[in-house]
Order: C-alpha cells, then structure tokens, then sequence
C-alpha cells in the first residue's frame, strides 16, 4: 500500500482509530425481530407515501411506501408479515422527536415477492432511473441522498470521474471496512454500473491506509477492470467528499459548488453495492451493515433489517457491558446521542457505539481561548476557528459570516485539539442557526414591508380612483340635467307646435 | 438532546502548555545561576508569590473560580519572563511592583487570560524601564569577574536593603550592559573594535550573558519540538535581525555590532521564543506571524541603534501588539475552495 500522486488537505486530525475491535468477526445476519418499525423518513427529501394499510400481509421486498417525487425514496417491506400499524415512534435523530412509521408484524416465513432484475445495459437510461427510483437506495454512508438522482445527470454536466468512497476515517466505524472485505465483488460490480450509468471515464476507489485487508481484496476484485484502487493517510476527516476528491485529484471543489459542477460523482462503497444488488438480484434496499462498538460485549458488524429495534442488536453484541446505557449513533467525532435504546435501525445508521466514561470522559471544564491556533491547524477547510469562536460567542454575526462560517463541516477537528476544551461546533452551529433565523426574520420583514408598500400603494390608487369617478360622476349628474332641461324645451317647444297645430285645425 | 460532539479529545491542557514554556526556560535560569549567583531566583521567588497573591485577590473580585485560573500556569510564566528580564540584583520591591503591573494592568484589566492585548510581561517591563531607568540598566556584573567575590548571602542581602553596602561598592559590582556600553562609547567616538575589548564582552555577546542566551535558545528549541510554538515567530524575528545588522555591520563594521552580536545579546533569544510567543498577544495566522516577526525585529533594531534606549525589545513587542488584530484581518488564509 503506496500512497502516490495525494494531495493532501490542511490540517485533520489522527484519532485512536479503535477499529479493530469490531473487526475480529466476520459480519453477522441479524436474526428477523418480532416487530419492525420502518419510519417514512429514512432519505433526503419527500417522506414516502403510505401504500400499505394495517392488515395487509406483505411480502418481502415489497414496497409499502412509494417515494414522492424525485428526491423521495421508496421503502420496501424487509421481511413478509402483516402491517401491524401505522404510527409515531421515536425516531434516531438528534432531535428525539416522533415521526411515522410503518410497524410490520413478521411471519417468519420470510417469503420474498418475485424478484426483478434488471438488465440494466439493456435499456435505456431514463428507464434505468425510472427503475432506480424504486429500489430505495440512498447514500449509505450517512447522507442517504436518494441515489437516483445522483445518477440523473443533466444533458449539460457531463460525469468524467466517478469517485467511490472508501475511506471511513470516523475512528470505531468498520462497516464499509467488512463489507469490503467481504463483498469485494459486489462493490466493483455496483461501480462498475455507475461508472456506465453516469458515462465517466473514470472510476477510482479512495481508501485510507489502514484498511489493508479491504484493501487487498478490493485490488483483487477490480483485477480485470479499469476502476482505480487509490490509498489515501489516514487522517480524518479525509471521507468527506470533497476533501476526498482533493486527497485523489488535487481538485478543490469551489464554495457554493458541488462536485458534479465539475464532472465528479461521489458513492460510498455501501451505496455501489446496493446499486448491484438491486439491478443484478433484483433485491432492493431492505438492510444494511451496522458496526456495533464501544463498551458492548462482543463489537461486530451486523447485517440488520432496517426497522429492526436498537435493542436486537444490543442484546446481540452480547449486551451493554456498563450502566450507563448511552449510545451513540455514527462516530465519535461527528456522530450523536441516540434518544433511546428502542429506536429502529434505519438507512442511515452506519454505527452504533456504546459510550462509557472511560471511552468518552465527560468534557473538562471550559477555559478561556488562548489564540493559540491549534484548531486552524487542524481544520481541514483552512478556516480560523479562533476567530469564528469569538465571533460566535460574542453575536458578531455578520463577521462570522464575513470569516466563512457557513464553510465550517462541523467536523469537529477543532474541537479535538482544543487546550481550552471549548465546545467550537456548538458554537458554530448556534451561529448557524442564528444567522439562518435572521435572514429569514429579515426576508419575512422584507416581504411584509413590500406588502405594506403595495397595499398602501393600492389604497391611494383607489382612492384616487374613487375621486375621479365621483368628479366623472358630478360631471355627469351636470350635462344629464343640462340634457334634460334641454330635452324639456323641445318637448314644450313641440307641445305648443301641437297645440298651434290643433287650434290651427280647429279653426 | 443535545448534540455534543466530538466526544474524544486529544489536546495538552493550558496548564500544560504553560508547564512546559516553564520547563523551557530552567536551562537559561540554571545557567543564569552559574554566571550570576542565586539573586535570580529570589527575583523569580518573588515574582511568583507575588503573582498566586496578587491573582487570587483579583479572581476573587471579580468572583472567577480561582484554583483553575492560578494553575493555568500563565501567572507564572509572566513572573518569571519579567524576573529574569530585570537585573538580579534590582531592590526586591522592583519584582513585586513589576509583577503587580504585569497581573494588574496587563492581564487583569483586559479580562485575565486569553483577553490580554498586550504582552503582560512586557507592559510590566516597560513601566518599570521608563520609571526607574538607573536601577533597570545596572546589571551584576558575572561573578568570576568581580573583584571582591559576592556570595548568594550578599546577594540576597543588596535585594533587601539596598543600603547594605556602601555605593561604590556596589557600582564595582554593577555595569552597564554590552548593548548599553557600545551605545554610551560610540557616542564619545570610540571605534568598535576598542569597545569590543571591555571585559564585559565575551565570545560573541556579552561575557556570561551570551552562555545564558545558550540555555534559552536551547529552551525555545525544545519548545518547537513539543509544538507548543510555531517556527513562523522566532525564524522570521530573528532571522530579521540578522539580515538587518549584518548589512549595516558589512558597511561600517565600527559602528555596527556584527549579526550575531545583536542576536546573542540583550533580550532577542527570549524575546524570539518566548515574548513574541505569546498566543494571546500576537497575530495567529501563519503569514501574520512572520510579518509580526519581521516588524518587531525592524523595530527592536532601531531602538538599539537609533533610540534612546539600549534595548527596544519591549516597546518594539508593544506596539506589535497594537497592531495583531489588523495584522490578523489581513493575512487571512485562503479557505478551501476559494479563489
């Protein structure tokens, strides 16, 4: 493993990475639970529409929920079962907060509805899409962007290189790691429909150096074909895409520009494999590899029905091996506290760690920033987060925006390296979201401003109008009168005619 | 629920920073204890008591918790940069009026840690510098060169009771510094290689003075090492130095003292690696480092040569510090993905 031709991003940071310890064992399938719970809200976009109603038996594979639109993704059934209810359950969000779900009461048959696969060089590519749409793939690597529509390039953006993502520098995260490791093929395959969905010329495979077994057997695999296996340092956070596509091809993806802006795609290893499966087997998006890690007994990777509770997999590691039962979701750098134990796995859980205070002591008290500068050296965007900090904490909102703030990943480099344990993200992200609110007080203000500015604009018109008309009008009631005095002359003028006339015949 | 990540980090405490800049002085102070005797360390006893004191009462007025705040360690740290910055042999109610200068308007004034403007050391320093300039610039002469041997007990003795002996005593004890002794000899037009010849002069820098010089900059070089200062600061102050006296000493070697001359004397080695260091006082982007450097070096030259006083690193830091935040908005690093 030779890293050739990187180019490596400023600073990132090189945590214990603590990988090895779910990697001991091969993954696992996750027996079918009693019940699973399947939240409408899994992907980026729309939430699904609800095609099932309680009692209706479904088979495996089967949707029972159709994406809406085109950024929505669809949800198949991950087992056959009865619909058992459709209700809010909490969800594994930062948030903690109920949205709905789908709950299916499995037959343990596990029967799958008739597999379709797709012979995708066949047809033609909106077709292939259209297909596509169906499966309920979304980026697995945390973002679960539909990934449809990744692969729906417009006419004008041509894709030349395909980037894979392999690199998981999140330290405890080894599911993309095992699933290299052991569905190698899988993975090159998937790539390889992408690479002819999208057209690119390229395909090349990012790495970090510390998965070598990964490593070997993905080299192995892609023996007789064209797609690129490239070793990146391990260095964190060198998974995020665009420092990926810098690390493999020394191209800086401009703010407020995405990398397909620039003829580049991005899919985790997770995503590409799924993308197989769909089109090869015929089997759409109904589970994923979930590390579980941390203070459990036994950490391994799982293949897990989505829908299934937390709890299974907990109990399945061998249990929590302390009290604290806190449990975070993604990684330590990035990842969260999950509301509670009896959440469903969804398309985005990635990793479950089991926190303890010897892994995660609780945060030291806070010091004063020295200005030392540690976090600009550590942060993978060049910002200056001393400078951002002070910002922040002090509502200088406009220059925090002026310093960049909205380029901030939230990584968390900063925080990492900081002496004076100060929590940077937080403050960042209430900086955020300060500013957000305010643009949209502002824009509120601005459209409630030009409102009051039209009606009174309107009032006066009408008004005027109205002036007019009653000046148009008194002109009027003016020449009727005059009409009709004049219209009263003729008739007394015709009246003496007549009269003359008659006494005329009279005499 | 709150969203608190990272949940690991890996960084080195404040109070461990301050430790280690701590640490990397004890060579310079050892050293300063062979030439000089054991007054230096009364200074830095001094110093450091009054400190905790003085730091204590202030948390404790403005209602700061007051253990974290003594052992971060940055009390400490400007104590002994300004006990060793003045003569060891200075009346002990110098140190203790320096030092309250330091804590009180330095540091304390401005918010305490992290909020200084200005070098607190420094701030002390200059006070005291333009407020009793004869005791600042009579400086012991080193030990093995005195007539009449002074031991640690006279030492201790002249800090607290300037009395103790009789004046001419004590001036046989004391002289100027090399840099303020070239200042007053080329103004009575003596050529520098006769000035050169005094027996304060040693090797390169002054006798005693240039081999405690040794032990900082080996101090400043464990603390690039340990990453706890960036090369930018102390590369671009002295290198600066250098280029400048080596051009004016390259075309009157008699008035201008040689590059390494000016880079061994006075206080340029600690000014290099632990003034201008200062975190919280100095620019933090790589560029503004170097420029801040570079300025501060221009100015400290100038002083030297051109000012009034013999030694101009304090002010030269001053008015650096003035300028760091304008520095600071000007050097901004290009973020990734800009133009």
């Amino acid at each position: 493993m030779q890293l050739k031709n990187i180019f490596k991003f400023n600073g990132g940071v090189h945590p214990d990475e603590n990988k090895i310890a779910s990697t001991r064992l091969p993954i696992a399938k996750l027996a079918i639970p009693k019940k699973l719970v399947l939240p409408l809200r899994q992907h980026v976009g729309h939430v699904a529409k609800i095609k099932v109603k309680p009692g209706d038996q479904v088979l495996k594979g089967q949707i029972i929920a159709e994406a809406d639109g085109n950024i929505s993704a669809s949800i198949h059934a991950p087992t056959s079962g009865k619909i058992l209810k459709i209700s809010e359950e909490i969800l594994p969000h930062p948030s903690g907060l109920p949205d709905f779900c789908i709950t299916i009461e499995p037959d343990f048959k596990d029967t799958w509805i008739e597999k379709k696969p797709i012979s995708w060089k066949k047809i033609d590519k909106a077709q292939l899409i259209e297909a596509l749409s169906q499966s309920g793939i979304v980026g697995l690597g945390g973002a679960v962007f539909p990934t449809h529509m990744k692969l729906k390039i417009n006419q004008n953006q041509s894709i030349h290189t395909l980037v894979i993502n392999a690199a998981e520098c999140e330290p405890f995260i080894t599911c993309d790691d095992m699933l290299m490791r052991e569905r190698a093929d899988e993975i090159i395959q998937g790539s390889l429909i992408a690479q002819s969905i999208l057209g690119a010329e390229k395909c090349v495979v990012g790495i970090e150096d510390n998965k070598i077994e990964a490593y070997e057997a993905l080299k192995k695999a892609a023996q007789k074909t064209a797609v690129e296996i490239k070793v990146v340092p391990t260095l964190y956070p060198s998974g995020d895409a665009k420092r990926l596509i810098y690390l493999l091809m020394g191209i800086e993806v401009p703010k407020e520009k995405r990398s397909v802006d620039l003829g580049i795609q991005v899919f985790n290893v997770a995503t590409v494999g799924a993308i197989y499966r769909y089109l090869e087997l015929g089997e759409p998006s109904i589970s994923r590899i979930v590390t579980i890690t941390g203070a459990v007994k036994t950490p391994q990777n799982y293949e897990v029905l989505f829908g299934t509770p937390l709890s299974d997999l907990i109990k399945a590691a061998g249990g929590s091996s302390n009290k604290t039962k806190k449990f975070i979701m993604g990684g330590p750098m990035m990842g969260f506290d999950l509301p509670s134990i009896h959440v469903p796995v969804t398309k985005a859980m990635n990793c479950v760690i089991e926190s303890s205070p010897e892994l995660f002591p609780a945060p030291k008290p806070v010091m004063p920033c020295i200005r030392c500068a540690r976090c600009a050296d550590a942060c993978p965007v060049n910002l200056q987060p001393q400078e951002l900090y002070w910002f922040s904490k002090s509502s200088q909102l406009e220059k925090a925006r002026e310093y960049n703030l909205f380029d901030c990943i939230e990584c968390g480099c900063c925080t990492y390296v900081c002496p004076s344990n100060i929590p940077l993200v937080q403050f960042y992200r209430y900086a955020k979201s300060e500013i957000i609110a305010q643009d949209k007080s502002k824009e509120a203000a601005n459209t409630a401003r030009e409102r009051n500015e039209f009606r009174l604009a309107r009032i006066e018109r009408e008004k005027k109008e109205r002036a007019e008309r009653h000046a148009q009008k008194a002109l009027g009631a003016q020449d009727k009168q005059a009409e009709d005095e004049k219209k009263s002359t003729i008739a007394a003028a015709m009246e003496r005619v007549k009269q003359n006339q008659q006494e005329n015949i009279k005499n | 629920m709150e969203n608190r990540s990272p949940y690991i980090v890996n960084a080195p405490s404040v109070s461990v920073i301050m430790l280690k800049v701590l640490l990397a002085l004890i060579p310079g102070i050892a050293l300063y204890v062979y030439v000089f005797g054991l007054g230096v360390l009364i200074n830095i006893l001094l110093a450091s008591l009054t400190v905790i004191m003085t730091e204590s009462a202030i948390l404790a007025i403005r209602k700061l918790p007051i253990k974290p705040f003594i052992l971060d360690g940055s009390g400490l740290v400007t104590a002994w940069l300004l006990a060793i910055s003045i003569p060891s042999i200075a009346p002990w109610w110098i140190i203790v009026l320096g030092t309250l200068l330091c804590i009180i308007f330095g540091k304390h004034l401005y918010g305490g840690l992290g909020y200084n403007l200005f070098n607190p050391a420094m701030v002390g320093y200059a006070i005291l510098l333009i407020s009793f300039p004869s005791i600042m610039t009579h400086w012991q002469i080193p030990t093995n060169l005195m007539v009449n041997h002074m031991n640690w007990l006279d030492q201790i003795r002249i800090i607290f009771n300037s009395n103790f002996f009789p004046k001419e005593t004590l001036d046989a004890m004391s002289s100027a510094t090399p840099l303020d002794y070239i200042k007053t000899q080329l103004t009575l037009h003596q050529p520098l290689s006769t000035i050169e010849q005094d027996k304060i002069f040693g090797f390169i820098g002054g006798r005693g003075l240039e081999l405690i010089n040794l032990g900082y900059l080996a101090g400043g070089l464990y603390l690039l090492k340990e990453k706890i200062i960036s090369w930018h600061l102390p590369v671009a102050f002295l290198f600066t130095l250098f280029l400048t006296s080596l051009v004016f000493n390259v075309a009157a070697p008699d008035t201008f003292a040689s590059p390494l001359f000016h880079i061994m004397s006075g206080g340029s080695i600690l000014c290099a690696f632990f003034i201008i260091t200062d975190p919280v006082s100095a620019p933090t982007t790589p560029k503004g480092k170097i420029y801040f450097g570079i300025g501060i070096a221009l100015l400290v030259f100038i002083i030297r040569i051109f000012g009034g006083y013999p030694e101009g690193i304090a002010f030269a830091v001053l008015l650096f510090n003035i300028c760091a935040p304008l520095i600071d908005s000007l050097t901004q690093p290009r973020i990734f993905g800009h133009k």
